[in-house]
């Protein structure tokens, strides 16, 4: 099975007595993008909190590249090639755009924790920042404080961190969440030109920029998934229209 | 535009390196080199010593709360440890001990470094694991360990005499014989001028910027491919070295190093240096370190109440200018550069005006509290004034100066807020 780029077999988590992942069973293939959807708290963020390395699962486990990952400490996972963003934007507020996008590049370039060297006089590491930041349209804002960004490019920023790195495994949290319709636009264009070639897995609440982007969805369901398939057949299957009835709009009443 | 130019866009110009970074460091080696020449005296060099090794010690400091936002209260342990490590090579030096024969006076501060940065590595793994409320109590607790443990532990600390060399022992180094003040001067000169460079060199680094991170946001450095816990530990063994350097110049400076420098007061006042400087800048402790010990051996020579006035000072700080000192000056350089620095300065100068006003009704207020307190029958007499409790021209000087006071803050305030 070590052809997949990430499989999860039988992953339980549970906090006390709250079964929030149960029995999770998928396996994602090298360069596919595949969607998680599911209503507020299936679980999703949980799971990506699981396969990240924050949290511990309860049983079951987690392989990236045939690699058991599951109970390694989330910056060993990075280094491995797993990186991951987060719903609420969370970089580094006080120091500028171009610094966070460095400190995402650093590890990759093999900078260590280096305490010799000049972090201005590397030129791999200049250049590599510059790239992301030109990429995620944010060379322009790179001397602002973070903190200071328009909340739309704290997400491209939020991307970018995440890209930096080069990981070919990349997870994004509701990178949309809370943009207006042409700043998703650019997002999930962004994501698209960004995770060129890599295996992306989204956790969306905006089913355009799922249909749009996923080469396959599974239904997350009370920490279940309830369905696993291609965007036309996740559209027709009965299960999900029942999950999501009365909470959120049919899939296919938005596409 | 070539490959090479589009990212050099973002890095700073040539010129912008030279006023930003290397011109500080020229203008600092020109006031060093040039204080001697005025020939000062010996009260100016005891106190400039006092400010070389405090603003080392209060910049290895920031190291670890400006740029790695971790609060200790036993910052002074580095300090201490690495400055006995000091204190006894000295004396390894005069009996010429095995190599220590050999090596001269002048570079005790590295022994200093060695020892500080010894200190926290032992002491750093278990501490730097968490960081926030955890770290300041474990940081308080051991400095209070390790001042206790002073008292046992005789042969290395000396008790209550602590332990005392001779500098004008060994190697004599650049013709400095080390022992008058003016020869000591450029000891101290030297170590503050490497201390300082290599510190801002530190923040230069991946680690330095690391620290940063990891002080803004630890969960996001371990999703970049950094354990946050090492960052820690790393940046808290320079900032160890670099107060040890510093205890390394105050062991050649003093001769002497009691328990009382690794006590909870030195490492109390550390942290007001640092933050009345200003911890979100690298010169900020510098500015603090100068002040703090400015006030410390010339105010306490006015007025009794001086550690009132470094109360009063450090919460006003605190509250009202949390950027420090640092933050007071680039901000006032920023206004004036502004586009609306006439308004700026206006609101700027009544500000001064109304802060001057309350200072002087509190001095009023305390000087004239701590003579009747006392009960002496001592009077504070300002500018021939004879102002006694009993007096009430006292009470009304008081009075008219702490309401005109904050009423000019009120109404400056009101003013910048009809303005913004």
């Amino acid at each position: 099975m070590s052809t997949y780029a990430l499989s999860l077999s039988g992953l339980n988590k549970s906090f006390g007595p709250a079964q929030i992942i149960n029995d999770v069973n998928l396996d994602i293939e090298k360069g596919e993008r595949h969607a998680i959807i599911g209503p507020n708290g299936a679980g999703k963020s949980t799971l990506f909190n699981l396969i990240s390395g924050l949290y511990t699962p309860t049983s079951g486990s987690v392989k990236l590249h045939g690699e058991e990952i599951s109970g390694v400490p989330p910056h060993i996972i990075n280094q491995k090639g797993l990186s991951r963003s987060f719903q609420v934007s969370n970089i580094f507020t006080n120091m500028t755009v171009r610094e966070n996008v460095r400190c995402g590049v650093l590890n990759a370039m093999g900078q260590g924790y280096a305490w010799w060297r000049n972090i201005g006089s590397n030129k791999a590491v200049q250049e590599r920042t510059f790239e992301i930041l030109e990429r995620c349209g944010l060379v322009d804002k790179a001397p602002l404080p973070a903190s200071l960004l328009p909340y739309a490019d704290q997400r491209a920023l939020e991307i970018a961190i995440t890209i930096a790195g080069g990981a070919d495994v990349v997870l994004l949290d509701e990178p949309t969440a809370g943009m207006s319709h042409s700043e998703t636009d650019r997002a999930v264009q962004l994501i698209r030109t960004a995770t060129e070639g890599k295996t992306l897995i989204i956790v969306e609440h905006d089913m355009g920029v799922i249909f749009d982007l996923a080469d396959r969805i599974s239904v997350l369901v009370y920490g279940e998934i309830i369905a696993t398939d291609t965007p036309q057949n996740i559209r027709g299957n009965e299960k999900v229209r029942e999950a999501y009835l009365g909470d959120e709009a049919l899939p296919e009443e938005v596409v | 535009m070539s490959d090479q130019s589009t990212y050099q866009r973002l890095a700073p110009s040539r010129g912008q390196k030279f006023t930003q970074r290397t011109l500080p460091f020229i203008i600092l080696a020109a006031i060093l080199l040039a204080i001697p020449m005025t020939g000062p005296s010996r009260t100016f060099y005891t106190i400039a010593h006092q400010m070389g090794i405090n603003v080392v010690f209060a910049l290895s400091y920031n190291m670890i709360l400006g740029k790695g936002g971790l609060l200790s209260f036993g910052h002074a342990v580095y300090f201490g440890l690495g400055g006995y490590l000091a204190v006894h090579a000295m004396g390894w030096i005069e009996d010429e001990v095995g190599i220590w024969g050999s090596i001269p006076v002048f570079f005790l501060p590295v022994v200093g470094f060695v020892g500080g940065a010894l200190a926290g590595a032992l002491i750093g793994w278990p501490s730097t694991r968490k960081a926030g409320t955890t770290f300041a109590m474990i940081s308080l607790g051991v400095a209070e360990l390790i001042f206790a443990a002073a008292f046992m532990f005789d042969s290395f600390f000396g008790g209550e005499q602590g332990i005392s060399g001779d500098r004008m022992n060994g190697i004599e180094l650049f013709g400095l014989s080390m022992g008058p003040i003016a020869e000591v001067y450029w000891f101290i000169a030297f170590w503050m001028f490497v201390g300082i460079l290599g510190m801002w060199a530190f923040t230069r680094t991946p680690l330095g910027k690391l620290s940063e991170a990891t002080r803004d946001n630890a969960q996001r450095v371990q999703f970049i491919g950094y354990n946050p816990q090492r960052v820690r530990y790393m940046v808290f063994i320079f900032a160890g070295g670099f107060a040890g350097l510093a205890g390394g110049m105050a062991a050649v400076n003093y001769e002497i190093f009691t328990p009382d420098a690794l006590s909870l007061i030195p490492s109390g006042l550390v942290l007001i240096m640092a933050y009345v400087g200003g911890i979100t800048y690298f010169v900020g402790p510098i500015f603090g370190a100068i002040l703090l010990t400015y006030m410390q051996s010339m105010l306490s020579d006015f007025t009794e109440a001086w550690l009132l006035y470094l109360g009063v000072l450090f919460i006003a700080i605190v509250m009202y200018a949390p950027r420090g000192i640092a933050g007071i000056v680039f901000g006032f350089i920023d206004g004036i550069r502004g586009s609306e620095s006439g308004i700026y300065i206006k609101h700027w100068a009544l500000n001064l005006l109304g802060i001057l006003l309350m200072l002087i009704g509190l001095i009023i207020l305390v000087e004239v509290s701590v003579r009747w307190s006392n009960g002496y029958g001592d009077i504070y007499e300002p500018f021939g004034m004879h102002l006694s409790h009993t007096n009430p021209l006292t009470w009304f000087l008081f009075l008219v100066a702490s309401v005109a006071g904050i009423a000019l803050s009120l109404f400056v305030k009101k003013q910048k807020e009809a303005t913004a």
